[in-house]
Formats: structure tokens, sequence, C-alpha cells
């Protein structure tokens, strides 16, 4: 069941009604959980088998845990008096050694489950690139969002090995967590502290969240289906013929799949949080306008934020100020200076992160690619921190609109170069399209037709663009203001009602969906 | 518990009916939209507003034709009136199949009881659903009841959605790029382009080679057609109406021998009449250098005014129709029926006259 198709659309206005009339608001989490669960069964029966086994590992996991963390602590109380401090210590080491195994158990199991259903051709096809007989593949389902819920069951056991949630000790309710399904297929990735309150607790019917939660969904279809679907027609012929299409055309891709990832991605998280709005439950925001950001480092905190804060957490931190990390911090310190021995760490633990994440989204080495090239990128412009100090403080831009705008177009092109990456999909050819950009000079064939031979014509390319400017205006209204433009609207009741129609109007009509259209799949759904 | 106050009631009142007019601004401007997007078939290609025609005839109909372009451009309504009376209306469109046919014939039924139905079997060598723009001329003009989904859940290719045939914006939203002067003047009303199911065409053009029948490695004509045609038979036999299976004289697309005699046959074994009118081309006084319009794909005026006198005589002397000729409130419908036809002719003669060809019928008045 696609999100942009008729029977998903349909099985949510169903539920949203059975929610609110015949459910007694204290049980409405249990609906959630069949609707969640047929949800992912209409996807394909066997992924409930996996699904079930992490989220059943990571609960019972928990449990474990948390019961032998509870027992440690007592038994520690009890004995605090008669213990000294070696004693009291040698039990703690001991006793953190027992909670790290079972946690290094839990996320064996989870990781193992993703590592294997979504990594090993990956692996083998990497190893038949260094072998004259090739290894033959192997059939494995891939289950649908898996990226996304083995990261919420691996928070969910770290946090509750960490003490800083408390284990859930219903295991359908743990299973809705990890099953949510707007959340399933493309993410936010939530946090267990974040979103169990907000799905278990009595929901009763609220007009203004129901309002929003709808006026977010037809926003995330526009978004969508009237310029991503678009789009991607003229993406598809572009990257097809890389040699037809280079030089300028190859600045056009840059363009055209910023634009189609950004509507795809914040399309589909905008339908996600507005299904979940209408329901009663508070999802976590995934965007908060990247490309209006000044660096990268500011990008990435604005862009796909709950995987970014997820490795930060979960990764970043815990690499940083582990044993070995430290040992090392101090040993580089010691023998590079204190300047560069400083750095040695986070620039490893910061390597590993973006390796991760390039990982992450997709088993191929063009991912793995873009991932370190942005690491890179991060180390560079944050090495040259001290040279744009001096420039600013010498030129005195800094601040000014002007100079504000520039940077916001340096990172959004800078940003959307290393996207290339994953419309090649091809890392040497993602570079030859890239230098082909100052090398082949035709931007003279853009004018002269060609644009309309991508399988777009004029109406579709003035439909994406009124499109993408109501986009960046609705963006530019909350960059300059602070506020989302559905705050106002709301509070001129008939102007929200009337974005409403507009809007369901235009994905009506303008939609790309239905004959000459292939419905495409979300980007992130493969994840 | 928080009393509800007046200003809160009114507070409520105001939410609701924003949001029932809105409800009510998108129903309505979804429903104009679909009809200004839905194509209107009324130059060129104008197979697509034939059904939904019959819906607009007011006179009563004792003879129904069922069948493709073989019936449709064959037959010509008005002569069978003029010549013997005889109140007829041709429910065919392009490539219709025969379960269109049945449907068709269903659909009719909830209207009127005809005496005679007449099905052309050129159809029958069709038993799977094969294109959607067939379908979709056929199918989008009925009106909706039963007869009408169950004729779209029969005719569905694997592509197509029962939904788009509900709420046909679906389909069609994307024209939205392509909408001409036509689709604006006929979001509401459109013109008539036939005269009670006939398709008229005065231009000539001789009758030429075909190409050699392609010998095929099963002749058996489709078990599903047939079905539908033993399900036409059995509902005329339920309403009491004569049917007749005809061949039109038209050559091309080939009928096989074969294809013949299994027609026969099925004839034979219902007791329904079956006439090939291929072989009756001399009969009927057929000249072919001057009776078609398309090089014998099929009849223009000329030959399906000849064609209508032959069947019609055979009607007449078989059945018992009513001369409708000597009803006057059924003889004043079919005079407006006379006007279009004549005046729809001498427009075609016109542009003959003028341009040595049609300019606005056929596939000149192709809109792009």
């Amino acid at each position: 069941m696609l999100f942009t198709s008729l029977p998903f659309v349909l099985f949510v206005a169903v539920l949203v009604v059975v929610y609110y009339v015949f459910v007694p608001h204290n049980e409405r989490w249990g609906l959630l959980l069949i609707a969640s669960l047929a949800f992912y069964f209409f996807a394909d029966p066997k992924y409930i088998i996996f699904i079930t086994v992490t989220a059943l590992t990571a609960y019972v996991f928990a449990i474990l845990t948390e019961n032998y963390n509870s027992k440690r602590k007592a038994y520690l109380k009890e004995h605090k008096a008669e213990w000294d401090a070696d004693t009291k210590k040698r039990y703690k080491t001991t006793t953190t050694r027992v909670t790290r195994l079972l946690l290094f158990f839990a996320l064996l199991i989870s990781l193992g489950i993703l590592a294997v259903t979504k990594y090993t051709n990956f692996v083998i096809e990497t190893i038949n690139s260094m072998r004259s007989e090739p290894l033959s593949f192997v059939n494995v389902i891939v289950p649908m969002g898996i990226s996304f819920y083995t990261f919420q069951t691996v928070s969910y056991s770290i946090d509750v090995a960490r003490g800083t949630v408390k284990a859930q000790r219903n295991f359908w309710k743990f299973l809705l967590f990890v099953s949510f399904f707007p959340q399933l297929v493309q993410g936010p990735i939530s946090r267990y502290g974040d979103l169990s309150q907000t799905l278990y607790e009595p929901k009763l019917f609220d007009f203004r969240g129901v309002s929003y939660g709808l006026l977010r969904i037809l926003w995330g279809y526009f978004k969508k289906l009237v310029v991503a679907d678009r789009l991607v027609v003229a993406l598809k012929t572009l990257t097809a013929s890389p040699d037809e299409y280079k030089g300028a055309f190859v600045f056009v891709v840059m363009m055209l799949y910023a634009a189609q990832l950004y509507c795809d991605f914040t399309g589909g998280i905008d339908i996600t949080i507005g299904i979940a709005q209408m329901l009663g439950v508070t999802v976590k925001e995934n965007f908060d306008l990247p490309y209006f950001s000044k660096n990268i480092k500011e990008y990435w905190n604005r862009w796909h934020i709950t995987m970014g804060t997820w490795f930060t957490d979960y990764i970043f931190y815990p690499l940083s100020v582990s044993p070995t990390m430290l040992k090392l911090s101090k040993w580089s310190r010691q023998h590079l200076g204190n300047e560069v021995g400083k750095r040695v760490t986070v620039y490893i633990s910061c390597f590993c992160v973006w390796l991760a994440t390039g990982i992450w989204h997709g088993a191929a080495w063009h991912f793995v690619v873009w991932g370190l090239m942005n690491f890179v990128v991060i180390m560079a412009s944050q090495e040259l921190e001290p040279l744009y100090a001096k420039f600013h403080g010498k030129f005195g831009f800094k601040g000014r609109h002007w100079y504000s705008a520039l940077e916001i177009l340096r990172t959004f092109l800078l940003m959307s170069s290393l996207k290339l990456f994953d419309c090649y999909r091809n890392v040497g050819l993602t570079f030859r399209m890239f230098g082909s950009m100052f090398t082949t000079f035709n931007a003279g064939k853009l004018f002269g037709g060609a644009l309309l031979e991508l399988g777009l014509d004029r109406g579709d390319y003035i439909v994406a663009s009124v499109a993408i400017v109501a986009v960046f205006l609705v963006s530019l209204y909350k960059y300059i203001r602070g506020v989302n433009l559905r705050d106002f609207l709301f509070e001129k009741y008939p102007l929200f009602v009337l974005s409403c129609v507009l809007l369901f109007v235009s994905i009506v009509v303008f939609g790309a969906y239905g004959a000459g259209f292939d419905a495409a799949q979300f980007i992130y759904n493969q994840f | 518990m928080k009393k509800i106050t007046n200003s809160d009631k009114l507070v409520k009142f105001y939410y609701v009916a924003c949001v029932v007019l809105g409800v009510a601004v998108a129903a309505v401007a979804v429903w104009y939209l679909q009809k200004l997007l839905v194509p209107k078939y009324q130059r060129g290609v104008v197979e697509g507003a034939m059904i939904s025609e019959y819906y607009d005839s007011e006179e009563p109909h004792e003879v129904i034709f069922l069948g493709d372009c073989e019936v449709y451009e064959n037959i010509s309504t008005v002569a069978l009136y003029r010549d013997y009376g005889i109140s007829s209306y041709i429910r065919g469109s392009a490539q219709q199949l025969t379960w269109h046919s049945y449907y068709l014939l269903e659909d009719t039924l909830r209207y009127e009881t005809p005496e005679v139905v007449v099905f052309n079997v050129l159809a029958l060598k069709y038993g799977e659903p094969q294109s959607e723009s067939y379908n979709r001329m056929t199918l989008d003009g009925m009106a909706w009841s039963l007869s009408k989904w169950n004729a779209i859940e029969a005719s569905m290719t694997g592509d197509e959605h029962m939904i788009d045939y509900v709420f046909p914006i679906l389909r069609y939203h994307s024209r939205w790029n392509e909408l001409t002067q036509t689709d604006f003047d006929h979001v509401f009303e459109r013109d008539r382009v036939t005269t009670n199911g006939y398709y008229m065409r005065t231009d000539v053009m001789p009758e030429g080679e075909f190409p050699a029948p392609t010998p095929l490695t099963d002749y058996t004509l489709p078990e599903s057609s047939m079905e539908y045609l033993q399900r036409i038979v059995d509902l005329c036999r339920e309403n009491d109406i004569e049917l007749i299976l005809i061949k039109a004289p038209t050559l091309y697309p080939h009928w096989y021998e074969q294809w013949d005699e299994q027609v026969r046959d099925f004839a034979d074994q219902n007791g329904v009449p079956y006439i090939n009118y291929i072989y009756l081309r001399d009969a009927i006084g057929l000249d072919m250098s001057t009776d078609t319009y398309d090089a014998g794909l099929h009849l223009n005026l000329s030959g399906a005014e000849k064609f209508a006198d032959y069947i019609g005589e055979y009607l007449v002397s078989h059945y018992d129709l009513t001369d409708y000729r000597q009803v006057p409130e059924v003889a004043s419908l079919w005079e407006n029926d006379i006007l279009f036809y004549d005046q729809l002719r001498d427009a075609q003669n016109a542009e003959l006259a003028q341009y040595g060809e049609l300019q606005s019928w056929g596939v000149n008045a192709i809109e792009n």
C-alpha cells in the first residue's frame, strides 16, 4: 500500500473515523496497533515475522536489563554501609559488564537481522569485484522500513540500559512503538522517550490537531505528487543517458534532484506527521528549512534531523568517550601537540558517523562515498573556520542579508552537488559528470528545446515551477517569521479551509499519478 | 465540568460551517473540473459520444441494433423510418465487444423493451478486453446502473481500475495540458453526433484491395464472447424479444468461413435467424465504388441507406412492427431527427463541394 495510492488514503480515512467514532479514547492505541500491523501485513505478510522478532528481542532484553539493574541497585543499597569503595567499584564494574552483555545480545540480534537482510548482497558484490569466480547472490527479503524500526529498537535498548527510559512491560504497546504505521516507511526515527507518552495516552478528538493534520497531509501530497513525481520523469531521462546529457545538463540534474528529493522526502514526512497528528500522536519534526542553511553543519542539523541526532547520540558520543578513544586522545595530545591531538579522536568519531550514515542510506558504494564526502566537506569547513573568521573580520560582511543569501546559496550548491552520487549511483560516473560541468560548455542546448525532450512538456515545467515557488514561499514565511504559515491560517479559519481546498484540487488535477506516470515509491522507502 | 456557553456554541458552529462549506466548494470544484477534463468526443473521433446520446432519444424504439462500426456506420436509422416507419436505435460504439453489447442491452431494457434486437457478430472474435480507449468510448457514456458496473468489471484491461471509472477525473486529470476550445464549449452540453446511433459520412472512397486473410492456428470463436452471445439470447427470450444475428456486408476485417459456420450452428441451436450480408451485397445493391467512404471498411450514406432499405424489408416482412409514420406523436419526434439528418448531409455535401474532402468530420477534424 503506497502512501500515494488510493487504498492507502481510504485506509487512513476509515481509520480516523473508526478511531474517533467507535473506539473509546483510552483504547485507541489498540486500534493503532491493529492498523499498523494490517498496513505491514498488506505490504507483505512475511514482513510481520521480521518486525515481530526485532520488537520481541528489544522487549525481552530491555526487561531483563531493567530487572537486573533494579536488583543490582537494591543489592548495592543493601550493602552500601558494609562495603568499602573498592568493593563497590568492583561490584559496579562486574554488574555493568552483565548489563552491557545483555545490550550486546539485543543489538546483535536487531542489527544482525538488518545486516543480513540489507547488506548480504552488498558484501557479496564487493567480494565479487575482487574475485575472478563470482559468488552467487542470495535471495533475501528486505522488510519495508527495516532501517527505521531497527534504529528505533536499538535506541530503545540503549536508553533502557542507560536508565534514561523505563522498559515497556506491555508487549503490544511496545510493538506499536516499533510498528506505528505512518512512520514505518520513511521515518522519522522516533525515540521511545518521545513517542511512548503521546502514543499510549488516551486521545480525545482535537479539532485543531485534526485540522492541522489534514492540511499537513495535503501539503505533503502536493509536494510529492505535483513536484517530486513530476520531476522524476526528467531525472530518469537525464541520468539514464549520461553521455548524452553532460555539462550544463548535470547542473540541471543537480537542481532538479535537489527539488525532487526535498519534495519527496519532506512530502513523505509531512504525510507521516499529518496522519499522526490527526490520530492525536505527536511525531518529531525531521526537517527545519534545510535549504536555508548557511553551512553544511547547519544543513545536517536541519535535514533528516532524527537520523542526525541518532548518529550523534548513539555513535558519535559513545565512541568519543570510549576508553580506547580517551587513550588515543591522550596519546595524540602528547605526541602531536594539543591543537592537532584534540582533533584526532573527534575526526575519527566523525569519520565513523559519516561512514555509518552512508551505509545506512543504502547498500552501495556510492552511498559510502557520499557519506565520506560529507565528512571531508565538514572537516574542511571546520578547518577553514579561522580563515573565514579572519575574512569576515576584515571585510565585515558577516550578518549582512546579501552575504547570508550568498552563504545559503553556497551551501545549497555544495549539498546539491554531493547528491549527484545518489543520482548517478556510480562513484566514477558521478565524478566524471561533475567534472563535465567545467569542461563541456553546452548551455546553449538547454534553451534550444532540449529540456522539452526529457519527458516533460512546457505545461509540466510551469506547474512544477509554480509549485516549487509555493513551497519556497511557505518556507520563507517560516524562515522570516519563525512560525509556520498554518498557525496564521488557523487563526483565519476560512483561509485555512480554502488552503485545504486549493491543495486538494491542485493535487487531483496537477498530481503526477495514474496513466502516463509511474506511481513512484518514496525515495526513503528503501531505507 | 466546564459549562458550554452560547459563545462556545457559536464558535463551534463557525468552524463546522467553514468545514462544511469547504467540503462543498471542493466537491463542486472537482465536479466541474471532472466535466471539463473528460474527453468530449465532439470532433474527429466522435465514437465516444454515441452511447450517451441514447438517453436523450425520446421516441420508442422497436428495433435495437447492437454492435460496432459495422452497425453504427452501415445502417441508416432514418432510412428505416422514412421507408418503413421503423423506429430504431443503434447502441453501438467503436470496437464494441460482445459483453459491451450484452450490458448495453440490459441497460436498454431499463428504459424500454424493443420487439427486435439485431446483433452484429463481428465482435465475437474478441475474447479478451482489447484496449482502454475503446472501453472508455463505450462505457463512459453509459448511465450508472448495475449493468454499467458489471460491464466495466468485464471489460477492464490489466492497467485499468474501477475507481477511475467511478471518478473519471482520476483518469483524465492530466488532460489539463491538452484542453481545447471544444472542451470549454461542451462542459455541460454535447452536440449531437449521430441520428439515433447512425454515424453519417457522405464522402466517397472506392473499395480497394484488402490484405489476404492470415491463416489462424485456431478458428474457434472465444468461449467468453460466445458465452455473452448466449446471455444475449437468453435475455431476449426472457423479455419476449426477437433476436437476429447479422454479419454486415463489409469485407474487412476478414470474417472467416469457420467463424461463419460456428455462428450458423449457434443460431440453429438457439432457433434464431443468422444472416450473413456479405453474400447479399449484390441483392442489397451495393456498389462499392460509390457506397463506401474509406475504401470499403465502412459504408457511406449512400451505402447505409441501401443496406437499411434491404434490412428494413426483412424486418417488416418477418415481424409485426408498428409503422410509426402513422403515429403522430412519434412521427413528430422523428421529424426532428430527419431534420438533423438532412442538415448534416447537406453540411457534409457542402464541404465536399468546397474542399473535395470532409474537413469537419473524421480524421481531418481530430483536435490536437
